[in-house]
């Protein structure tokens, strides 16, 4: 099992401007796995990756907008991604000049992954 | 819902805590279960009975580190169906204190342990130094607990 989020991980960090990325557990907000560059702190950036896509999907479903699958928070030092599977989604941090495109790709596919075990 | 204080320094800690974390009830006390803040509670018993309850696990979980050649568990944390519990000890320069967090699901243990980290930093900044607390004697006990009953509802 950790292969497979180790692998994941792997891909995501070989995007350009991709600092951290992350497994979290959804509802608890708490690390499963990751890979980050010194400096991040893997303990905030999960509790607030849960947190945002819990609210995210709480907007979404007071508006009737359905299922949220992908979130980016941009702001003026970097990016927040964040990518909903089940019980897991995955977190990127980054520069502000990622590949949003890839980023979100690479974060699905590892979502997808993660809920196919 | 009231936030009320034994130890005025613990005040401004305690309330930026709950607002960051959304945590329901809150008690920080002494690993004796003396009280010296708390959040959330409206009745003396409630408190006095989690505040206990707290601190015994505090006590029983400790012993339990010693006997596998730990110093000592951070913390303990409990997940229910509508409930989590979050209990875990901090040194200020008054003494040792334990914090028990009850949280719902509008947030998570991730959030509240993040904020914990924070509030005990507040706590040993907020601590006054130059005042070691004295041990409780048998003897003041009923009044120590009458006169924090008192000033945590106003009674």
């Amino acid at each position: 099992m950790s292969d497979v989020f180790q692998h994941s991980l792997d891909r995501i960090s070989r995007v350009r401007g991709v600092q951290g990325s992350m497994f979290v557990a959804a509802e608890d907000g708490l690390a499963v796995a990751q890979l980050l560059m010194a400096g991040v702190s893997g303990k905030v950036l999960a509790a607030f990756a849960a947190s945002l896509a819990r609210k995210a999907s709480g907007a979404a479903a007071a508006t009737g907008a359905g299922k949220v699958r992908f979130v980016q928070m941009q702001a003026a030092g970097g990016v927040l991604l964040v990518a909903l599977g089940g019980e897991l989604l995955v977190a990127v941090v980054a520069d502000a000049g990622v590949n949003v495109g890839l980023a979100r790709l690479e974060m699905i596919r590892a979502v997808d992954a993660a809920a196919a075990l | 819902m009231t936030t009320t204080v034994v130890e005025t320094w613990t005040e401004v800690p305690l309330v930026k805590f709950i607002a960051q974390s959304s945590a329901r009830l809150v008690v920080v006390m002494t690993p004796a279960g003396q009280v010296l803040a708390q959040h959330g509670f409206t009745k003396a018993v409630d408190l006095m009975s989690a505040a206990a309850l707290g601190a015994a696990i505090m006590a029983s979980s400790g012993a339990l580190a010693q006997q596998v050649g730990e110093p000592g568990f951070a913390a303990l944390y409990h997940a229910g169906q509508r409930h989590g519990i979050h209990l875990a000890g901090c040194e200020t320069p008054r003494g040792r204190l334990i914090v028990l967090t009850v949280f719902g699901r509008e947030t998570s243990i991730g959030l509240v342990q993040v904020f914990f980290d924070e509030f005990v930093s507040a706590l040993k900044q907020a601590a006054p130094a130059d005042q070691p607390r004295q041990p409780i004697l048998a003897a003041d006990f009923e009044h120590e607990l009458n006169s924090s009953l008192a000033s945590l509802f106003r009674r």
